[in-house]
């Protein structure tokens, strides 16, 4: 199925179905990872691949157009296909060759399984005393690794900012919609049921995001379904409605507060003695109660961050739709 | 406070300016931003100075992220070698920003300034946590910071074309990352570690399987990618070309240094010698690869009319002489490819000042705008000339200095050796031609009017400062000289 569905995206000329096949392919892999019991990978490339990419990608469209175009008009591409074909065969054989070695599937003692894992399953219950061992390992043992993510996030964010044009918002400019969901909002039974969604799915992020110490979920996903809540309500109910509640400034300032929330914590560790992000350190008489106090404030500077970024990157997609004429000028284009 | 700030130096380090970069994009009031990240740039230099007296008087640091002790927790790790590149980053990145204030104030929009500092700080940190990190998935995070925000800087610039290089860099940068992880992922799986020590420990054991070979090269190929060593460069000269003169600088100098220095880590310290020289023949490889991108590069660079792009394609030939030091696989020639290293950060930050300095009041850098600018911006170009006499190598100038180690080093192996030297030394040919159209044209041609136009002093004193620098580090060098020994022998000893 994936390998089907990835050929299809290749073969089919109208964009917007290959953004459906993409968001099917996301969602089979989704299933994939699933199976690999990784659960908490899966509920990420479900809210990302399958929900906020292809968005962001029908956006895209709306601002370009649908079709590919047969006949560009810039001059005929001088590349053969030659060479990149023999590149990817190479790679393709390159990765076929390195399975021959590798410990089999489900083999219990891959090295993957014995060296630095079983500390990870075995004494975590003791260090940090929380169910989900993935939260563990992804906030605490490595939680390093995850501050460089969520930094990652954040210079995504920064980057659609900067191409997208920034802050022009104080110059009073009008708000505008992608010209394509303006029909979307004269129908009521859509505006019925995302009444009735709009607030079940913000329930379910926060669900995820403090319930991620003992089920898969944490920071990365909520903060993804959170922004899925107020993408839906763009598209139902336009951006101006949107911009009442929360001001673009405010998102700003929620993506900075977020990964700064995650970098001060750690800030705070040191400060009171330990290593950068010794959660340890947060609490001298009871450390596990420390780890669980970092831990729940790393986990909501993610989820803050990644939910403002998600909006952020979609108002603007969002809110190029029409262009003003004084508008032109400005952004990256 | 101050005891804090002492024991925790590693990691600020990168803090300072990968924390310094969300308020920095909050402020967003020109003057108050470019302030915060100079001070933090600066901070984190004086911190590299500090990391490097510490290594070099006490050894090797060790550092752990959240008090795990490696290999369940992240270890940044501080030997010889990356204090010297901390250093010459974080040093460049001070000059830099000096530079930047003005420089950017003619070419990118006003409103974009802040997020320009953010972009900046955040690259600058992504590079120095690859240099100092001691664990290999870290080192991909970090990686992926620096290149996302050198995606964003790159598109900053005014010609639309900027977009495109941007795009390219970024497609060939995103496969060069994925190989990289794929690598990382394949070492995973056969030792189940990550930490780079606790990596080589483990690696002899499974050292003969396939996957480990696999490994070896998806990383390989990724970071050539990363440090556009020929024939993987094609998206160098246009990412240099159209980005803002600040933004060149900054990559030219550092970026693919530090990309060059995370292939030393993975080549000698975690598969070690004898199986990426003696299993695999990355040598041969190399060596043919690096010649070529001498040769080719030069060439190129020759009948380039944009010199920005000259200078470009200079960079890749310049890449060709690292990585021949580093192939040479003995310690002289691989203490030569890490003082070229330095050196050429140097030259080329140098040179490509310069060039911001005529862009700054001719709006381009063609062949043409620099007609008797030799009599209109004496200042300019008499530093142009001192860089450009740093990459031709001549005597009194740092470039000499690491090119007559490479022939030294390059003596003791017979008939490469000879090619090797013949290619260094027609290289340089070469560049006297190419930075020679540049010298004529600045000194022998009239220019347009004859009213003096020299560039501000904020951006001459930067450039200065570092054409000074390469011409201190062509007569005393110690640092440099010793630095780079000290690193390569710690290299070449296994692990350190």
């Amino acid at each position: 199925m994936l390998i089907a569905t990835a050929l299809a995206s290749v073969f089919i000329r109208d964009l917007f179905a290959v953004i459906m096949v993409f968001g099917i392919y996301s969602l089979l892999s989704a299933g994939f990872f699933l199976n690999l019991n990784a659960p908490d990978v899966a509920l990420t490339e479900a809210a990302i691949g399958a929900g906020i990419a292809p968005i962001l990608m029908l956006g895209t469209l709306a601002l370009t157009r649908k079709k590919w175009d047969p006949e560009p008009h810039a001059k005929k591409s001088t590349h053969t296909p030659l060479l990149p074909l023999i590149v990817v065969a190479i790679t393709g054989a390159a990765l076929v060759y390195a399975t021959f070695d590798m410990p089999y599937y489900g083999d219990a003692e891959a090295p993957s399984h014995t060296h630095v894992a079983p500390r990870y399953i075995q004494e975590s219950g003791q260090e940090i005393d929380i169910p989900n061992m993935v939260t563990s390992v992804l906030a605490s043992y490595r939680g390093f690794d995850t501050l460089g993510e969520v930094f990652v996030i954040f210079t995504a964010g920064i980057g659609v900012l900067a191409l997208l044009g920034f802050l022009s918002d104080g110059s009073g400019r009008k708000y505008w919609q992608f010209a394509d969901t303006a029909s979307l909002r004269r129908h009521t039974v859509l505006h019925v049921i995302a009444k009735i969604l709009i607030p079940l799915i913000l329930l379910y992020a926060f669900y995820v995001q403090f319930h991620g110490d003992y089920s898969p979920g944490g920071g990365f996903q909520a903060g993804v379904i959170f922004a899925t809540a107020f993408i839906l309500y763009t598209m139902i109910s336009g951006l101006q409605a949107v911009y009442k509640i929360i001001k673009p400034e405010l998102i700003y300032w929620t993506m900075a507060f977020g990964v700064m929330l995650y970098g001060v914590t750690g800030l705070v560790a040191m400060f009171m003695g330990g290593d950068y992000l010794d959660y340890n350190a947060l609490d001298h008489h009871d450390p596990i109660h420390g780890q669980h106090m970092g831990i729940l404030l790393v986990e909501l500077g993610v989820g803050i961050c990644v939910a403002a970024v998600m909006m952020s990157v979609f108002f603007n997609f969002a809110g190029r739709g029409i262009r003003l004429p004084e508008d032109t000028k400005e952004g990256g284009q | 406070m101050m005891e804090v700030v002492l024991a925790n130096l590693p990691a600020l380090q990168v803090l300072l300016p990968l924390l310094t970069a969300p308020i920095c994009f909050l402020v967003r009031k020109n003057g108050i931003a470019w302030l915060l990240a100079f001070v933090a740039t600066l901070g984190s230099f004086v911190v590299a100075i500090n990391l490097f007296e510490q290594v070099s008087n006490e050894g090797v640091l060790s550092y752990t992220m959240g008090g795990w002790e490696p290999p369940w927790g992240i270890e940044y790790r501080i030997d010889e070698l990356s204090a010297f590149v901390l250093m010459l980053v974080s040093g460049i990145a001070t000059v830099t920003l000096a530079f930047a204030r003005k420089s950017i104030a003619k070419e990118i929009a006003p409103q974009s300034f802040a997020l320009f500092y953010t972009a900046l700080l955040l690259c600058l940190a992504g590079l120095l946590g690859i240099t100092i990190t001691g664990d290999a998935f870290n080192l991909f995070v970090f990686l992926e910071i620096s290149s996302l925000s050198s995606y964003i800087l790159i598109s900053f610039g005014k010609d639309n074309r900027a977009l495109t290089a941007s795009f390219q860099y970024l497609i060939m940068g995103t496969i060069g990352a994925t190989m990289l992880l794929i690598g990382i992922g394949f070492l995973y799986m056969m030792t189940g570690t990550l930490n780079m020590a606790d990596l080589a420990a483990r690696l002899p054991e499974v050292m003969d399987t396939n996957t480990v070979r696999a490994a070896f090269a998806f990383i390989i190929v990724g970071l050539s990618i990363k440090l556009a060593l020929f024939p993987l460069h094609i998206w160098l000269p246009n990412a240099y070309g159209y980005a803002p003169s600040t933004v060149t600088v900054f990559l030219a100098a550092t970026s693919t240094k530090v990309a060059l220095y995370a292939l030393l880590r993975f080549i000698f310290t975690i598969f070690g010698v004898e199986f990426a020289f003696g299993e695999m023949p990355l040598q041969f490889i190399l060596i043919f690869l690096s010649v070529l991108a001498v040769f080719s590069g030069s060439l190129t660079a020759i009948f380039q009319t944009n010199i920005k792009h000259v200078l470009a394609y200079s960079s890749i030939a310049q890449i060709g002489y690292m990585m021949i030091g580093v192939a040479l696989i003995s310690v002289a020639g691989l203490s030569a490819g890490i003082l070229h290293m330095f050196n050429h950060a140097i030259m080329k930050g140098c040179l490509f000042m310069a060039l911001g300095c005529v862009y700054y009041r001719h709006g381009s850098a063609r062949i043409e705008d620099f007609k008797g600018l030799g009599k209109t911006m004496p200042l300019t170009m008499a530093a142009f000339v001192v860089g450009g006499l740093g990459l031709i190598g001549m005597p009194l100038t740092a470039g000499f200095i690491s090119k007559w180690y490479l022939v030294m080093a390059a003596l003791e192996h017979g008939l490469a050796g000879a090619v090797i030297i013949f290619s260094v030394l027609a290289g340089s040919l070469l560049a006297v031609a190419y930075i020679w159209r540049v010298v004529e044209a600045a000194y022998f041609q009239a220019p347009g009017n004859d009213e003096k136009v020299e560039a501000p002093m904020a951006l001459l004193i930067p450039t200065w400062a570092l054409a000074l620098a390469t011409i201190y580090f062509g007569i005393d060098t110690q640092l440099s000289v010793g630095a780079a020994t000290q690193a390569a022998e710690s290299l070449m000893g296994g692990t350190p």
